[in-house]
Parts: C-alpha cells; structure tokens; sequence
C-alpha cells in the first residue's frame, strides 16, 4: 500500500439485532489479516472496534462505522444518532454501566467497554450531545 | 497443553474443530462475563465458559481464543457451531462446573492470563 492510499470500509450496524453485533468487526479483521497487517495492530483495532459495535448495539439502536486504512493507521469513526452519553468521565470508569440486564444476561454490561477502548486503541476521543447521538474516534497506529 | 489433552482430561465432547485437536494452547480463562474476557485475555488461550449465545464465538475471534469450552453441560445449538467452525475455533462442551473444569486444568499445568494491572 502506497503512503498516500487510504481504503474506506462503511458499515451499517443494524438496531437491536445483538445475536449480528461484531459482524462488521469481524468483517475489518479479515481484510487487515489478508493485507498482512502486523498481528497486534489487528488485535487491538478488533477489540476496540468490537467493543464499541456492542456499545452501538446496546445503548443506541445501532448506527454507522467508517473504517479508515492506510499504510499508517487505521482509523474507526462509529456514529450513532442515540441518547448520547450523560457523564463522560463516569462513562469512562471502569464498572459503570447503565447496560440493561437483559445484555448483562448475555455477558455484556460490565462497565468496561469504554475503558477497554481506550485500551486498545492509540487515541480516541467522543463528541456526544444528549438526544442526538454520539460519535466515537479511534486510531491505532501501524 | 493440547487441546486433545484439555478434552480428555474434563471428558469433553468435541463439537467442532476436530481437526484442531493437536493445536497448543498457553493460557486459560474462566468467566461468564465476556466484558471481562475482552479485558484480560491472552493469545493462543482457552475460554471456559456457562455462555451460549454468539457473542461468545465473536469474542473468541476477536481475541483469537483457539478452543472454547462450555462447561455445565451446556452445548450450543447448530449456528453456534457453524460459526465456530467457519472461525476455526475447537468447541468442547463438558458436564463439570467451571469450578472443576478450571481446577483439573491448573492442577494439569494449564495457567491464567495476565492478572489485573
């Protein structure tokens, strides 16, 4: 891949369909394995991708990702038009949680989502606004 | 430890991934809650859980978990077992508690990921 190429993968997640949440994570993995990306760089944007299509799933009817891939990052751009997020700071402690039972039912919920993107990924920002929706921004570095 | 001898050891059934049976496996991990899986687990690992839904599949390809194994008797229907064998995940179900499952295993040589930072 040329430094100036940029591939754009889109994905829709569709609302309420948790048994298909991960499917366009898994979706970015393969193409990342077959473009021979290095091992951990596809491990850390498949958990922090994944963490974040569930956190879609969950809390905000589904919405659209954007994946970015160049020879010097991948870029994850998840939009979701939800409730968006009350308290980021709270939001970003590990153990807070405002998930369901039903989801916590299923192994989900824990409060650890947000924080094990932050994790994972290399830099992540959130823009959120209550009633509209919440984007989040994630990069992890070749 | 082989994942052949993981099978015999908790006298598993082998529901997919037969093929994967002489494939290695460094470290385990024992939950129900796969929040906590995403958090703490290693490469090459085994995950012994009570879950059965697709989101446990999901969560062992993205970590490359190799070998799931659903302890408590449980076994997963048919779409389970499809998508793990197009993911190359081995799926062992056993009667014992993930309490005995977990302990056979240890005791074995078989050791957890890292601890929580």
């Amino acid at each position: 891949m040329l430094n100036s190429d940029v591939m754009t993968l889109n994905f829709t997640v569709s609302p309420e369909d948790f048994t298909r949440a991960g499917e366009a994570s898994s979706n970015v993995k393969s193409k990342l394995k077959q473009m021979g990306v290095h091992p951990d760089v596809i491990r850390k944007v498949s958990i922090a991708m994944y963490e974040g299509e569930i956190n879609m799933v969950i809390h905000a009817d589904g919405g659209h990702i954007t994946v970015d891939i160049s020879a010097e990052s991948v870029t994850m751009e998840l939009k979701d038009q939800g409730p968006g997020i009350e308290d980021i700071d709270k939001a970003m402690e590990a153990g807070y949680s405002t998930a369901p039972d039903s989801i916590r039912a299923l192994g989900f919920g824990a409060g650890m989502g947000l924080p094990n993107m932050q994790k994972y990924s290399d830099e992540m920002d959130i823009t959120t606004e209550l009633g509209v929706g919440t984007t989040v921004r994630m990069i992890v570095y070749m | 430890m082989k994942l052949k001898d993981i099978q015999q050891l908790l006298g598993a059934e082998v529901l997919s991934g037969t093929e994967f049976i002489e494939r290695h496996a460094y470290h385990a991990c024992a939950s129900d809650l796969l929040s906590d899986v995403l958090v703490h687990v290693d490469n090459q690992s085994v995950l012994l859980t009570g879950l059965c839904n697709p989101q446990v599949i999901r969560t062992a390809e993205m970590l490359d978990i190799i070998c799931i194994v659903f302890v408590r008797g449980k076994v997963p229907d048919e779409s389970l077992i499809d998508m793990a064998n197009e993911r190359e995940v081995c799926l062992l179900s056993t009667r014992l508690t993930m309490f005995s499952a977990s302990g056979i295993l240890y005791a074995s040589g078989l050791r957890g990921g890292n601890s929580v930072e």
